[in-house]
């Protein structure tokens, strides 16, 4: 069914369709229009699920990692300063395997402090164990929701969908809505192999130490090696059964024969396509890449994407400060170990909801701008007043 | 019983790795055998979790799960949910140690006392951080010395008061809370039962002394852990939706010094005139309880001393307060 949606109540439609037993959340802007929905949902009697009202994100996430260890599928959301209090518990929620599913709603980090969209939080949690999807629209939140709850499940693995605040989440936008039938012969009912049971009694969670830690680390990591096939293999499945593809780890756009490819993740990837085709109508060889997944990072897909490009430019919402773009990093990582040696241009922008226009793009994709800032350039931009700032 | 039963009897086996004496393993060994294998546990981060789960190796014969320090109350109250929304029907049961129930785990207890989860939260209270080497907790009373709370020049040990968590605990009105220590074992079985049959968040306070902590000979376990009561520095109590229901009378008050100078941890106050204020405080403490409670009023067939020497008896002449007690500050010392 197609409906006009906000992204949040386009997602919570998403989350009743999963059937999710335990909802768990703490409201944050600009998460909450999502959990707000999902309990309108349960006083209605749409959604037969244990609403908690946690009192903290800490306990958001505590309770999820419980009820999931107790064999309930769970949800939970947030973004920010409620991704970051979650930390600890998202941590272990990795380490102990449990196929918990999230959607954050990407919001700036404080200080200061700022509701707006960029994606300091999300990518603050890069190193958590947990698989992050960065969605391009409300439609792929939808579908990209449906298949988490599989794809955490299979691969034992957490599954963090990233989706950018207010510029999805409070946005209208056509979606279409699958059928519940067609949600339930999608994703089989819930198993996790190490419920808590007394029939058959474990220890989840006991302690480990140096001569047997490290294999609980490396099985995580072969556990997110192993989850890009399965995304992909997700992905097209998910395409036969719904018609809808968003090409698993990676999104092309005009990548053929393309001299400059900018790579970026997220809602902004829209305005980039129309950029391209602007420079593409201007007779410049330029195309785009989107980066859907960023844990697993999927170095061999996106080598294979960028073989032939002569410049690169990593376009992201985020950077580490005292370094640069983590995003690039890994690109140029990927790249290096490939033996390619094409240079990869970083830009920052997009911080705290500044917008990133058709213009600005343009400007970047030309090297023409020094807003938003840049970092790694090899010749650095005369500093304009009034901008980010720039290394 | 069937074989499995008859393997799985004690839900904490031995084999273990707590110290001689720990009053938590005691403690912990008599809740968890009176509950049963059949339930859930959740453990804060603590000696209890450390030393019962070391490096792949497990003592616990019933389904067992620890995530972080802070947190266990909320993973209960998810696991209650996840029990509900698949209906299952056992007990759930948090235990912690005073550092996950006073300080960094009231906020999540509280959470899930204020939604009505079925929980049992049971709080072994040694009175400081001992799994890290006996550092103050918001627990520790007064005067004592731990390592972040050292006698010197300037100090008599703790600055501050202990928390008074029953209290805290109880202003939420749950249905049941109560303290025990392992010293009175047919009141601490009362308490349990009590609570098993009791739907909605329920709290159990248990006292439990460690003698590497308390510096006390570890044979002395029980016998100081009685004195804590007997001196009226830990009373006995139930409280029912906020309101004291029952208390264990003292057939006599004894002075804390009894209890006081077992333990190396009050040692240094007895050297010094600002140490010997200290004890007084302590004293003065004690006296507040007792009237706070009227722990010595003498309208009652069950005492301290019937208490132990009737443990055969059960619980049974249990003193039952009718009317709640008057709700006036306490003299904290």
């Amino acid at each position: 069914m197609r409906k006009l949606l906000e992204g949040s109540h386009a997602v919570a439609e998403a989350v009743r369709l999963c059937r999710p037993q335990v909802v768990a959340a703490y409201p944050i802007t600009p998460q909450t229009h999502i959990i707000e929905r999902l309990a309108q949902q349960v006083a209605d009697g749409e959604l037969a699920a244990e609403f908690i009202s946690a009192e903290s994100e800490f306990g958001a996430a505590s309770l999820v990692l419980g009820a999931v260890a107790a064999g309930a599928q769970a949800f939970t959301a947030t973004a920010s300063q409620g991704l970051l209090l979650m930390t600890e518990v998202l941590y272990n929620i990795a380490g102990m395997r449990l196929p918990v599913v999230m959607v954050c709603a990407n919001r700036a980090l404080g200080a200061p402090i700022n509701i707006f969209c960029d994606h300091q939080d999300s990518m603050a949690l890069r190193d958590a164990g947990w698989i992050q999807i960065y969605v391009e629209s409300n439609q792929e939140a939808v579908d990209s929701l449906i298949q988490a709850y599989r794809l955490a499940e299979t691969c034992e693995l957490p599954v963090m969908i990233c989706m950018d605040g207010f510029l999805l989440t409070h946005t209208f936008e056509p979606v279409t809505l699958p059928t519940q039938s067609a949600v339930d012969e999608y994703l089989p009912a819930f198993r996790f192999s190490r419920t808590l049971d007394p029939a058959r009694p474990m220890t989840l969670g006991g302690g480990s130490e140096a001569d047997n830690y490290q294999e609980y680390r490396v099985a995580q990591q072969e556990a997110m090696e192993n989850a890009e096939t399965v995304i992909e293999a997700f992905d097209a499945e998910f395409s036969e059964q719904f018609g809808r593809s968003y090409g698993g780890l990676l999104q092309g756009y005009r990548l053929d024969g393309a001299q400059t490819v900018l790579l970026g993740l997220g809602s902004l990837m829209g305005t980039v396509r129309d950029v391209v085709d602007t420079l593409r109508d201007e007779g410049e060889a330029v195309g785009a890449l989107r980066l859907r997944c960023f844990r697993p990072f999927p170095a061999q897909s996106l080598v294979q994407s960028l073989s032939t490009a002569q410049r690169i430019i990593v376009l992201e919402k985020a950077f580490s400060v005292g370094a640069g773009g983590m995003v690039a990093a890994e690109v140029r990582a990927a790249l290096q170990q490939a033996g390619i040696m094409t240079p990869v241009e970083s830009v920052i922008g997009g911080l705290g909801g500044r917008d990133l226009t058709a213009d600005v793009i343009q400007a970047i994709f030309q090297g023409t701008t020094t807003e938003p800032f840049r970092v790694g350039r090899f010749a650095p931009d005369p500093v304009e007043e009034g901008g980010v700032g720039h290394g | 019983m069937d074989k499995r039963d008859a393997f799985r009897h004690n839900v904490l086996t031995s084999g273990h790795r707590a110290c001689s004496g720990c009053g938590e393993a005691m403690a912990a060994r008599m809740v968890t055998d009176l509950i049963g294998p059949d339930a859930i546990y959740i453990n804060a981060t603590g000696c209890l979790q450390v030393f019962t789960t070391h490096n792949q190796q497990t003592a616990w014969q019933a389904p067992w799960i620890h995530s972080v320090f802070a947190n266990a109350a909320a993973v209960a109250a998810g696991v209650e949910a996840a029990m509900r929304a698949r209906g299952k029907e056992m007990p759930v049961v948090v235990q912690a140690g005073d550092g996950g129930t006073f300080d960094i785990g009231l906020q999540c207890l509280s959470g899930m006392i204020e939604r009505g989860h079925d929980v049992l939260f049971v709080c072994y209270d040694n009175e400081a951080y001992m799994n890290t080497g006996v550092q103050r907790s918001s627990s520790t009373p007064h005067g004592v010395r731990t390592t972040t709370s050292p006698p010197g020049r300037l100090s008599q040990g703790k600055h501050h008061l202990k928390k008074d968590v029953i209290s805290i605990i109880a202003a939420h009105h749950l249905p049941y809370a109560a303290t025990a220590t392992i010293a009175y074992f047919p009141d601490l079985k009362a308490k349990v039962e009590k609570a098993l049959g009791i739907k909605g968040p329920r709290f159990l306070h248990v006292l439990s002394p460690c003698p590497l902590g308390w510096a006390h000979d570890s044979a002395l376990s029980v016998t100081v852990s009685r004195l804590a009561v007997e001196t009226g520095l830990f009373p006995l109590l139930e409280l029912e939706h906020g309101d004291l229901t029952g208390v264990m009378r003292l057939a006599e008050q004894k002075p804390v010094q009894e209890y006081l100078r077992l333990q190396g941890r009050f040692k240094h106050l007895f050297n010094t005139k600002q140490g010997m204020e200290e004890v007084r405080h302590l004293q003065a403490l004690a006296d507040a309880h007792i009237r706070h409670y009227g722990l010595l009023e003498a309208d009652t067939e069950w005492d301290t001393r019937r208490a132990m020497h009737s443990a055969r008896h059960g619980r049974g002449g249990y003193a039952q307060v009718t009317v709640s007690a008057p709700r006036e500050v306490k003299n904290g010392g």
